[in-house]
């Protein structure tokens, strides 16, 4: 709990919002509470298939506008992240997974960008955790689908190192590669949208707060607070598409290090 | 400030569960979204996307192909009525000569022919005139022993009437005028 507060004259103190703070559920079946953050994971499901089935379904030789759209979105992440990580040979089948991922993420970040929805999905770390998990197994098992069990020799001893150096090397590696990359994989997108989620949302209270107070000079200073606010807001639509992107990328680093572990 | 006060009091309700801990509710709700989208993407999204992209590889690709193939068509086309000309001037000049020797072949057969024909017409004339001729000597003769004898009769006042005799007559004058010529002609 962050303990931040401010005297306040009309008696009442600033008590902002933490990470802990959390919204009521709409609704709760048993013990499953549904909540706005559910609603917006499976919306964003349906605006992604329904955008990209209605661009990619006329199938035109000559794009039309949506489907011009669409095509630059999954060309994106098709040619920008698969085929130049991955390679031209082996990129195709991880495709899907890289489009999916990418949009899931993008779009359900870029909620917190939208007022009165204000709420990036992967605030809540679990959605997170699920992804880089996915991700954990699919880049393991493309690894040893492709290499066998020589795969984690492959993935925990660099080549060209001296054997004396092996002791020190090895317990690093595997330590990086097997359990920490998981979890900067997911923490990263859930830190990064929980703390603009939470700036923005600090920032808009306060804004509140100070409109409420009676001193002439403390409502001004909200001007204060709202200019900061909007630019961080800026930068937050920013690393929104930024973190997206960085999830996609390093999960295509991850597949193409488990590809050609051999050339590593 | 209401949305302050609902913060507050679902602050207070919980018992601030970590922000790191799983929430199971919406990793359910997160799985099962994600593996309708991976589903809808895997089925729909991608293999369409693909098949524009690959038709427009071909569309462009195959019009470079059809192009070459057409330039190709047209150069053989060409080659093609190039060599029928030529075919056609050589059948040509084959067939003037042809004829021309055709014509010559023609011309000395007429003329073979033609003089075939004048030598039979001149061997008919000859073999007719030959018995014309024979036939005028035998009647000659016929004649000039009867008149000869005929007159001679008158001259000697005698018969000849006889003709075994008369024969002989005639015969001894041819005989005589036969030696006369021959006797002229040494």
């Amino acid at each position: 709990m962050i303990a931040l507060t401010l005297p306040a004259q009309d008696g009442g103190s600033f008590n902002p919002p933490s990470v802990t703070s959390h919204l009521a559920p709409f609704f709760t079946i048993g013990g499953f509470e549904f909540t706005k953050q559910m609603a917006l994971v499976l919306l964003s499901v349906v605006i992604i298939a329904w955008f990209f089935v209605a661009a990619a379904r006329k199938g035109q030789l000559v794009p039309g506008r949506l489907q011009f759209v669409g095509e630059m979105g999954y060309g994106f992440v098709r040619n920008s992240v698969a085929k130049d990580v991955i390679g031209a040979k082996d990129f195709k089948k991880y495709v899907p997974l890289l489009f999916s991922l990418f949009f899931f993420i993008l779009l359900n970040n870029l909620y917190g960008t939208i007022p009165w929805i204000q709420l990036p999905s992967f605030s809540h770390v679990t959605g997170a955790y699920f992804l880089a998990l996915l991700v954990y197994v699919v880049w393991i098992g493309v690894g040893i689908k492709v290499n066998g069990l020589r795969y984690f020799k492959l993935a925990v001893v660099p080549s060209g190192v001296p054997w004396y150096i092996l002791p020190l090397v090895v317990p690093i590696e595997i330590i990086s590669n097997f359990v920490v990359r998981p979890m900067t994989h997911s923490l990263r997108l859930f830190a990064t949208m929980l703390a603009g989620h939470l700036i923005v949302l600090i920032a808009g209270s306060g804004i509140e707060f100070l409109i409420a107070q009676e001193s002439w000079l403390l409502k001004g200073t909200s001007i204060l607070v709202l200019a900061g606010a909007t630019a961080m807001y800026m930068l937050e639509a920013l690393i929104m598409v930024l973190q997206a992107y960085v999830f996609v990328l390093l999960t295509a680093i991850y597949i193409e290090g488990a590809v050609h572990a051999d050339s590593h | 400030m209401n949305n302050l006060m609902v913060l507050a009091s679902v602050n207070a309700a919980d018992a601030a569960p970590s922000p790191l801990s799983v929430n199971w509710s919406e990793l359910l709700v997160v799985a099962v979204g994600f593996a309708i989208l991976m589903f809808i993407v895997v089925k729909f999204v991608v293999p369409m996307f693909e098949k524009t992209f690959a038709d427009r590889t071909e569309a462009i690709e195959g019009g470079i192909a059809k192009a070459e193939k057409a330039q190709a068509e047209a150069s053989a086309a060409l080659d093609e009525y190039k060599q029928q000309l030529v075919d056609a001037r050589t059948e040509a000049n084959r067939i003037r000569e042809e004829a021309r020797s055709e014509g010559a072949q023609i011309l000395a057969d007429l003329k073979e022919k033609a003089a075939a024909e004048s030598a039979r017409i001149t061997e008919q004339a000859q073999t007719a005139i030959a018995a014309e001729r024979q036939a005028a000597v035998v009647s000659l003769r016929a004649e000039v022993g009867s008149l000869a004898t005929t007159l001679a009769g008158r001259i000697v006042g005698e018969s000849l009437d006889d003709d075994a005799r008369s024969g002989r007559v005639v015969d001894r004058f041819l005989a005589d005028l036969e030696k006369q010529s021959e006797g002229a002609a040494k």
